[in-house]
């Protein structure tokens, strides 16, 4: 696979904060990646240094082939960037400032422009000031989608936006993949993330923790079963790959989560007790994700994770 | 509850307010009272005896230029003298430190969103300009009383003391009231600051034309200011008199103008949205002219309004400037007294020459105000993160800096010719003298420029090189040339010091022969730091957020 982006144990501290720690990173080209993780795990630095907004202090990152840093300018003609807090010159109108941006950029394709103003409802006659932050964000979705590049850096760009609004951004983000653009999407809304992406990569702390395409990584966590039986269900907390059983007074309904290489062993088992019902979920990316930053020390192949990620202090990023 | 209790709230405002403070105010504070001690003090040390502080209180009361620089002459003892001479840079330093603290807490609050997330939280309609209010005033009244007993610990009376504190506090007071209207009116806390810096401007020349127009009391010792002293602020100031007269009855009216201009800003806050000014947004184009897609047409479309109010400021400041020759002239011509004991102390200069030079070196500071401002404004850019997707684009950060470099270097060049040009003028419409006015005006003016692009050589290294500290140190620094201009010598300050202000290496162009050396190599300063200050950017992190 070719890759768009390349990290190799991309380091970047602010003083004593460390906010990358050895980031390993690779979107292919033509793929939908999502950069997930919560708020100060890195995703802004991340994105900035790719940007050569900010000097890495150590590790190795390509962009589209070239060095992020040195070949800024040259590189940022074959990419559009969304910041997720957009700040916009007060006394400019929004069509201004978008065709600013995007002609700053290179050529802008006027009837894609205007035909994006038109799809998020954006009144370009309005000064900057006034615009509230999802119209601000807007702007910057117009200017950045607009532009027929091969890489998009897209920082949490839907804050601010409304179901409707999602809705399209959605739309217009496969019409980029249709395309054969790559775009790199950093969020927490999850369902957006499952909605676009075709991998993920899970960030904490200022390092990849997973990485992969969303079924691999729904292979990696458990499904949760509910069962109800014609015999009393006996044997099921013993079963390997089993967890928190739950069960009725007369044994014969239970809910429970079971590890994907295990699900067979289950069934199996199941088979034996005589099932009237079967209901299972397959493990949502929030799941996914909670299992990574929640309470429970969750790796499934047993390694602890802390229960609550570090506070830190990150200067730039939002 | 907005309604009935519009003070809501106000006190925990002040707690925070003063808890935001803490350093900036102290500094201010601490600044403006070391400053008086020693000009009181170096004053002792000027004029030593009885015979030398007589002869040069006659000197100051007929002296038509120190009658507008510098006030009216107030007898011959020693704590009046030095704090008619000290006091314009006390006024300038108080009125600027209340006037941004005053905006820092309304206007500049609004910008950033923050007054939006107070004003959510039971917190009334007036009660954060009433916090900024009794946090500046307060910093005041700390302030008069720290200046009174740095002039009292010269060993001078503490009533004379105290007045002299009156006067600072008094100024400071006004323009506190000025700024809060200003924050009211501007939707911008840039446009909030420069009402209060117009209102200086305009509060100078009255009671520089007021003094100019004085007559001559107690035996030659003082100076009785004509009226338009009376409509200033600064003017009042100089009126209390202290170790002359202490005419108390002056805090009324510092009193009552900032009761009057509080009452105005209140009831401007009751008539308009958080966040808006009293002049509504317009609309714009819906796309973009080709004129503003180039990194230096934004950058002109971002400064261009600044500089349009201080084009037209210096206009106008220079015109009156300029118009004071006259009054000038003939007074020279009706005094040859005064004449010759001028021309004692600068046997070669002309005095008009003289004039022209010691005008236009004041000019020239002020515009250099225009040039920290503007290359400030790249700071403020990345700060607010709008630098970021413009450098996300094909856009270098070289590029970037280029455009607001030459919008800043043009207008500062650009500024000095106007206002050499308009006092110019205006002295050539008045006295005849075309071509001295216009000539000597335009040359004093122009000499100005190498040390104004000097120092905004040093903002631009101190924005490369510690971007968080870029304002504080290049305010600092122009607060400094400012002392070191209008006070240094009276300091008897050592000439390493006053070597390191640009201001200092000017020659007093045309009463003084131009010199090539120091103005080149001022230019060199500019370009080098200019160039360090280029190169440290290209190489450092986007620090975005204060």
């Amino acid at each position: 696979m070719e890759h768009v982006i390349r990290t190799q144990g991309l380091v970047k501290a602010f003083g004593r904060t460390q906010a990358l720690n050895g980031l390993d990173l690779e979107v292919g080209r033509g793929e939908v990646h999502g950069f997930l993780g919560p708020n100060g795990a890195g995703k802004s630095t991340t994105i900035r240094v790719l940007l050569g907004l900010l000097r890495k202090d150590g590790g190795h990152a390509t962009l589209l082939g070239g060095d992020p840093w040195r070949d800024a300018v040259s590189l940022h003609r074959r990419l559009a960037y969304v910041p997720g807090d957009v700040q916009l010159w007060p006394n400019l109108s929004g069509g201004e400032a978008i065709d600013l941006l995007g002609a700053l950029r290179g050529p802008v394709d006027v009837g894609r422009r205007d035909e994006l103003v038109e799809r998020f409802q954006l009144d370009p006659t309005k000064r900057c000031s006034t615009y509230s932050k999802g119209n601000r964000q807007k702007v910057a979705i117009v200017a950045g989608l607009a532009s027929d590049v091969e890489l998009y850096l897209l920082d949490e760009p839907t804050s601010g936006l409304d179901p409707l609004m999602e809705t399209v951004f959605q739309e217009v983000v496969h019409e980029i993949t249709a395309r054969g653009g790559t775009v790199l999407l950093s969020s927490h809304i999850l369902t957006e993330a499952e909605a676009l992406c075709d991998r993920v990569s899970i960030i904490r702390d200022g390092r990849i923790v997973e990485q992969g395409t969303l079924a691999s990584l729904r292979h990696l966590t458990r499904t949760t079963l509910h069962v109800t039986t014609r015999h009393p269900l006996d044997g099921l907390d013993g079963l390997p790959g089993v967890h928190d059983v739950v069960t009725t007074h007369d044994r014969r309904a239970a809910g429970f989560e079971v590890e994907a290489d295990h699900l067979d062993g289950v069934v199996q088992h199941l088979g034996g007790i005589g099932v009237l019902t079967l209901t299972s979920a397959p493990p949502t990316l929030e799941e996914l994700f909670l299992r990574h930053y929640g309470s429970e020390p969750a790796r499934p192949d047993g390694t602890d994770v802390p229960a609550t990620p570090r506070p830190r202090r990150a200067r730039t990023s939002r | 509850m907005t309604t009935t209790r519009p003070l809501a709230g106000s006190w925990r405002l002040v707690r925070l307010a003063v808890r935001r403070d803490r350093t900036v105010l102290p500094v201010w504070i601490a600044s403006i009272t070391v400053l008086t001690w020693a000009v009181v003090a170096s004053y002792a040390a000027t004029v030593p005896t009885e015979a030398d502080r007589i002869a040069t209180a006659t000197l100051s009361a007929s002296n038509p230029m120190t009658r507008i620089f510098d006030g009216p002459a107030s007898g011959a003892s020693l704590g009046a003298m030095s704090l008619v001479e000290g006091y314009k840079v006390f006024a300038i330093l108080t009125a600027l430190m209340s006037a941004q603290a005053i905006v820092r807490h309304t206007r500049a609050d609004e910008e950033t969103g923050r007054a939006e997330l107070l004003g959510s939280a039971p917190v009334g309609r007036h009660a954060r300009l009433c916090a900024a209010l009794v946090l500046v005033l307060g910093a005041n009244l700390v302030l008069g009383v720290t200046t009174a007993t740095a002039v009292a610990a010269n060993g001078l009376a503490w009533s004379g003391a105290w007045a002299a504190g009156l006067a600072v506090a008094g100024t400071g007071w006004v323009f506190a009231g000025v700024a809060a209207v200003g924050a009211q009116v501007l939707s911008t806390a840039r446009g909030a600051n420069a009402v209060a810096g117009g209102a200086l401007g305009v509060a100078f020349v009255l009671r520089a034309i007021g003094d100019l127009r004085g007559e001559i009391t107690d035996g030659g010792l003082a100076l009785v200011s004509a009226w338009p002293s009376w409509l200033s602020p600064l003017g009042w100031g100089q009126q209390i008199r202290p170790f002359y007269q202490d005419r108390w009855w002056i805090a009324g009216l510092f009193v009552a103008l900032t009761a009057a201009l509080v009452a105005v800003a209140a009831m401007l806050t009751d008539r308009r949205d958080l966040g808006s000014g009293m002049v509504p947004a317009r609309r714009g184009p819906a796309r973009a002219s080709r004129w503003l897609i180039s990194p230096l047409g934004l950058a002109w479309r971002i400064q261009r309004g600044v500089l349009l109010a201080w084009l037209v400021s210096v206009a106008v400041f220079g015109a009156v400037l300029g118009s004071m020759g006259d009054t000038l002239e003939d007074y020279l011509a009706e005094n040859a007294t005064v004449r010759q004991m001028l021309l004692s102390l600068s046997p070669d200069a002309d005095l008009m020459d003289l004039f022209f030079a010691l005008i236009m070196a004041l000019v020239g500071l002020a515009c250099a105000g225009y040039t920290v401002q503007a290359l400030l404004r790249m700071r403020s850019e990345e700060v607010s993160g709008r630098l970021e997707p413009l450098l996300a684009t094909a856009v270098g950060r070289r590029r970037w800096l280029i455009g607001h470099l030459l919008i800043a270097g043009a207008g500062t060049v650009l500024l000095l010719t106007v206002s050499g040009l308009a006092s110019g003028l205006t002295y050539g419409a008045i006295t005849g003298h075309w071509t001295e006015g216009v000539g000597g005006f335009l040359a004093a003016a122009l000499v100005q420029a190498p040390a104004a692009l000097a120092l905004g050589g040093l903002v631009l290294t101190v924005f490369g090189l510690l971007p968080r500290l870029a304002a504080p140190i290049t305010w600092s620094a122009l607060a400094a040339a400012l002392v070191m201009g209008q006070l240094g010598a009276l300091l008897d300050l050592p000439q390493w010091l006053l070597d390191v202000s640009p201001f200092t290496h000017v020659p007093l162009v045309p009463a003084e022969a131009f010199t090539p050396g120091p103005v080149a190599a001022l230019c060199a300063a500019a370009i080098l730091l200019g160039a360090l200050g280029v190169a440290t950017f290209r190489r450092r992190d986007l620090v975005i957020g204060a």
